[in-house]
């Protein structure tokens, strides 16, 4: 049984890694592109991102003055339990998330829509979003937060079987270039591309591409895999650095996931995650125990399966149920 | 790995420049501000424009500096105040107000992220004497946070909610920010999209137009979306 108490720690503590400490695997594919960059306003840019992380850790203090749209992403192994159950695993995340942005402290970014009233805490109708997997086996939870940022560099787009791996590239290299310009999308970033599933899974997938994957990973599909690098490439081959300035750092990484679609459709979307690039994990064991870690390690091949059973080693379920 | 030498120009800067001080800045030039900014954004625009409501402060005596910003800020129980990281907001969404924000608040360096259009810039800033600068990144919180001396006030502060309150900060060599637009009204950014047009092309080749259109849409690259 994991406590709503270590719950509350643990997502206190992520809450604080996300938003100061720059991820090591984002900080050395950004540290390689600094050394790369040859345009000299976009040199001086990553130049200055790098100090930035460095005066972040040394002061504890948050790493971009807008510090996203805190979100959570929550996985069960089969055999996990949670004190009180889901309700309070709710109440603790949002409670954590209100907490969190006093202490630290984190902007109060989320209103609402129409009256844009702001209750200072990044708590209200439907936020802090909270999403939820599922894993075979294991008595653990696992927690990440997202902070990412939520006005620019993302994209939605309904292609056809028709428009192929070159209407793909075109709408990549729209959303690139639309958003990179003055630098919008932040970039230098990891960019997610969500490919299939329906308009709302293709959003979906396409953004935990970006933020669920850390720099470096690829597809365990050699294509798609393929795909990731070429895309990658053709980013950096546009001319443009960060903040849309000469260069040619715009991709640290590109990650696509996909989702059976309709078999007339192609839905497709873009997602740059920023130069902050906000997540931070957890393991909660059921002994109480917490291992933390900035790869949420979201992708398994349960997430990715295509049959309809998935057998169970129930010896082993059974042993630490 | 050791930091590349940059060619770019630095400047310490007044948050009440001169005319002088302004003129001799080049677009790309990198800027640290000595003074006090105010954060403004459409809270207090709609507050003090649209709603008639005084200025809090005076302006421009206390400071010439509108930043679009909201900080990563709160006022502790002992009514202190703690300001974590300091970035921008995108300016193109303020441009509706600014004409009558220069006249109501003598401001002469606008500060934001990602500039404002080449018209504005010629029409709106340059009859007032005033100049962009660019946020770096985005964004450099955690420096601008630490450049972040004093929370002179917070103004509306309950009414407006901290992002959109009207932060005064004295502020010390405060930066990095780039200068976007010059006294003539040039523009860093555009001056850059217009080199990177010229190899757009080629990055599009082998590719193809979707099937289905979005209304509206148009495929010329010097297009922006602001």
């Amino acid at each position: 049984m994991i406590s709503t108490d270590v719950i509350l720690d643990t997502a206190n503590i992520l809450m604080e890694k996300a938003a100061i400490d720059i991820p090591d695997d984002y900080l050395t594919g950004l540290k390689k592109a600094a050394d790369e960059e040859e345009g000299d306003l976009s040199s001086f840019v990553l130049q200055a991102m790098l100090e930035n992380y460095e005066a972040a850790k040394e002061d504890r203090r948050a790493m971009c003055g807008d510090t996203g749209t805190p979100r959570w992403y929550v996985k069960f192994g089969n055999e996990a339990q949670v004190t009180g159950g889901p309700i309070a695993l709710e109440e603790t995340l949002r409670r954590a998330t209100a907490d969190s942005t006093k202490r630290i402290p984190l902007r109060p970014n989320r209103v609402h829509p129409l009256w844009r009233t702001d209750h200072n805490n990044n708590i209200g109708i439907g936020a802090p979003e909270i999403e939820y997997g599922f894993e075979p086996e294991g008595s653990w939870i696992d927690i990440t937060t997202v902070h990412k940022g939520g006005l620019f560099g993302t994209d939605y787009r309904m292609l056809f079987p028709g428009d192929g791996i070159e209407g793909i590239k075109r709408f990549y290299l729209d959303s690139l270039v639309a958003f990179g310009r003055r630098g919008l999308a932040c970039q230098p970033a990891i960019i997610g591309i969500g490919l299939g599933g329906s308009k709302d899974t293709s959003m979906v997938l396409g953004k935990r591409a970006a933020c669920l994957r850390i720099v470096g990973d690829r597809n365990p599909d050699p294509e798609i895999a393929k795909l990731e690098d070429e895309f990658k490439e053709i980013g950096n081959s546009i001319g443009m650095g960060a903040m849309g300035f000469v260069g040619k750092s715009m991709v640290i990484d590109c990650h696509i996931e996909v989702g059976c679609c309709h078999t007339g459709g192609m839905p497709m979307s873009v997602h740059a995650f920023c130069l902050s690039s906000r997540r931070a994990s957890a393991r909660l064991h059921a002994d109480g125990s917490v291992e933390f870690r900035t790869d949420p390690q979201w992708f398994t091949p349960y997430q990715r399966r295509e049959t309809v059973e998935w057998p169970l080693n129930n010896q082993n379920s059974q042993k630490s149920a | 790995m050791a930091p590349k030498q940059s060619k770019l120009t630095k400047v310490r800067l007044s948050t009440s420049p001169s005319p002088e001080d302004l003129r001799a800045l080049k677009i790309g030039d990198i800027v640290y501000l000595d003074g006090t900014v105010y954060t403004g954004r459409e809270g207090v625009y709609k507050k003090i424009l649209e709603d008639g409501a005084d200025m809090p402060v005076p302006l421009p005596a206390l400071s010439g500096a509108n930043f679009h910003c909201s900080p990563a800020a709160i006022r502790e129980e002992d009514g202190r105040f703690k300001v974590s990281a300091v970035t921008a907001t995108a300016s193109f969404r303020f441009s509706k107000w600014l004409e009558r924000w220069f006249k109501a608040s003598g401001a002469k360096l606008i500060i934001g992220k990602g500039g404002m259009t080449g018209k504005d810039y010629k029409e709106v800033f340059v009859p007032n004497g005033a100049i962009y600068l660019t946020t770096v990144g985005y964004g450099t919180g955690a420096l601008l946070g630490r450049g972040v001396k004093r929370v002179h006030s917070a103004n509306w502060l309950e009414e407006l909610g901290i992002a959109q309150a009207m932060w005064v900060l004295e502020v010390e060599n405060f930066g990095p920010f780039i200068v976007d637009s010059d006294l003539d009204g040039n523009s860093l950014f555009e001056r850059e999209n217009a080199k990177i047009a010229a190899g757009l092309a080629k990055a599009y080749e082998g590719t193809r137009p979707a099937t289905l259109k979005r209304y509206g849409e148009t495929d010329d690259r010097n297009d922006e979306v602001i």
